[in-house]
């Protein structure tokens, strides 16, 4: 029972990681920056979320302002941060990435206090017996069945439309794709709203789960999901999924099992040490 | 007197952390975002073996020892990884380091370690220790540079797969480049133990990786003197100026930023610039490291 329990926690904390690391691979694999200021839109998507719940008392409203205030929020960082770096050695759009998300973790902490927000009424927070003394929160549902829908929407995107073909085009080969007609800055500004807006979807969530937002939120995650897109092997999207999973689930058993050892943050990058010793491209990494 | 005294010494201390990360990412091109934990590890040691009546002196050695062991473990492990994933990978030792350091109460646990012992030098005595270690770090820094093996390092950090196909065992030199910067990164961690009593996690955490890799990316990448003069003067900011103090994570950050953004090889690089009609050679990427 206590497994079964364990394992469930497991995806839902990684349905969330799968949606946030999502977001980094997909900046990875266009402009290969490891963009870890994706967390501070994470955390921006989290204080919209519940802002606006507690403004109109609507939660999908708030889930879709959210999204779309956090997918442009995306597109101006592109252009205002990256875009200038796009020559310079990688370790420069780290370090500048970096640089970002701490400014912003401080700019959170100044505009909004340093305790954080919580909804008035926090929707979702009753739950189902499955069956007898296991319990699923509404929030729990929501956030594994919001994730595969999202997951389900961007491979059809990538996959069934002209936009998801010049996309996968550019990534793939960007200036062979430039010669056919793409436009790589396009492509590359929806990859930043679509990123983001998977980033600020799960700050909802998160903020929905915990009944809580404040500015350190995304420290843990950026981090995390760093070690979950080089774990999945830099750029996979199907490794990412399932680095994201079974990170998630190892943590939980985990926390039980050895978290007198070491803490929970530590667990994951001890796993990815581990996993880059034995595979240094990652788990779905193509040769390097 | 005793207030520029302490002064002085977080400056050289700091001076000498930030050196040692310029020696494994600026000299040899690796970059490193967990280097604190071994700042951690070098203060740990000597907090530990302080308390159990070893005289300061001896525990800097043993400091550096433990560090260095620890870097080279390390080292080996991060020979299999590369660039970016170098970069998390350090990232995860770092958080290792503080996770493991976090649930054992041999280490102090949470609460970490107080009640060091004092060097036993006065404050003024112990200062001098300090500058003198950083110095010598310093002089050492710059006659590598100009050695065979500081050839090699540069060559490493520019090309490594040509740097092979010379000849030359790349992997050897950056296992040496990454014990010297831990085992002096160890150093510094006995100093630090030394100068605040007290070592804890949060001490060694990400931010303070980070701000150490600020001062060498804001100093420039590699060169001596710029991280000198940036580490002193990122250490001692925050003190000089109590607005910074309330805001300084924002400001290191705005900084940090704007460094990369209009001049990324940092106080350095713009000095050689503003000072030198001649361009600087643009350092030739070429895209094969993406």
């Amino acid at each position: 029972m206590l497994y079964l329990e364990l394992f469930i926690q497991g995806l839902v904390q990684g349905s969330i990681y799968a949606l946030i690391a999502l977001g980094l691979t997909l900046v990875y694999g266009l402009l290969r920056i490891l963009h870890v200021a994706h967390a501070a839109l994470f955390t921006l998507g989290g204080y919209i979320g519940v802002i606006v719940t507690n403004a109109t008392g609507s939660f999908t409203l708030a889930m879709v302002v959210a999204m779309l205030v956090v997918g442009l929020a995306g597109m101006l960082m592109y252009k205002l941060a990256y875009e200038p770096l796009l020559s310079q050695p990688p370790y420069v759009s780290l370090i500048a990435s970096i640089a970002l998300f701490i400014a912003s973790e401080e700019i959170f902490r100044i505009a909004f206090g340093p305790y954080g927000l919580s909804y008035q009424t926090a929707p979702l927070q009753g739950h189902i017996e499955l069956f007898s003394g296991f319990y699923l929160k509404y929030a729990e549902i929501l956030v594994m069945g919001l994730s595969t829908i999202l997951m389900i929407a961007l491979a059809w995107l990538s996959m069934q439309t002209r936009t998801g073909v010049a996309w996968r085009a550019t990534v793939t080969d960007p200036d062979m794709a430039r010669a056919f007609g793409v436009k790589i800055q396009n492509v590359r500004y929806l990859n930043f709203f679509i990123g983001s807006s998977f980033a600020a979807a799960a700050g909802v969530l998160v903020a929905l789960l915990n009944n809580l937002v404040e500015p350190t939120m995304g420290s843990v995650a950026s981090y995390k999901a760093l070690a979950i897109i080089v774990l999945g092997g830099l750029g996979s999207i199907r490794g990412t999924l399932i680095a994201s999973l079974l990170l998630g689930v190892l943590e939980s058993f985990g926390t039980i099992y050895i978290g007198h050892l070491l803490d929970r943050d530590a667990i994951a990058f001890a796993f990815l040490i581990l996993v880059l010793m034995i595979r240094p491209q990652g788990l779905m990494g193509g040769k390097l | 007197m005793s207030y520029e005294i302490t002064l002085m010494t977080t400056m050289a201390i700091s001076v000498l952390f930030a050196l040692s990360l310029n020696f494994i990412t600026g000299f040899c091109g690796q970059i490193s975002l967990g280097h604190a934990a071994f700042l951690g590890a070098g203060a740990y040691t000597s907090a530990m073996l302080s308390k159990a009546d070893v005289p300061f002196l001896f525990t800097i050695p043993a400091a550096a020892i433990c560090a260095a062991m620890l870097g080279a473990i390390i080292g080996l492990a991060s020979l299999r990884v590369r660039h970016d994933f170098l970069a998390i990978t350090t990232m995860g030792v770092g958080f290792l380091f503080v996770g493991i350091i976090r649930q054992q109460d041999f280490f102090g646990g949470e609460i970490g370690i107080a009640g060091i012992p004092s060097s036993g030098f006065g404050k003024g005595g112990f200062m001098l220790i300090c500058i003198a270690l950083a110095l010598t770090f310093a002089a050492f820094s710059l006659y590598v540079r100009r050695s065979w093996m500081g050839f090699v390092f540069k060559s490493i950090a520019d090309n490594e797969d040509v740097t092979r196909v010379l000849g030359i065992d790349v992997s050897r030199y950056k296992l040496i480049a990454f014990i010297i910067g831990t085992g002096t990164a160890g150093v510094a961690g006995a100093l630090y133990a030394h100068h605040f009593r007290f070592v804890g996690p949060d001490s060694f955490g990400f931010v303070e990786s980070i701000s150490v890799l600020a001062m060498v990316i804001v100093g420039g990448i590699g060169s001596v003197w710029g991280v000198i003069f940036a580490a002193a003067l990122l250490s001692v900011l925050p003190m000089l100026v109590q607005f910074i103090d309330d805001y300084k994570l924002l400001f290191y950050s705005g900084l940090l930023f704007a460094m990369m953004r209009f001049s990324p090889d940092g106080i350095a690089g713009l000095c050689t610039r503003l000072f030198s009609s001649i361009p600087r050679r643009v350092p030739d990427n070429g895209g094969n490291n993406r």
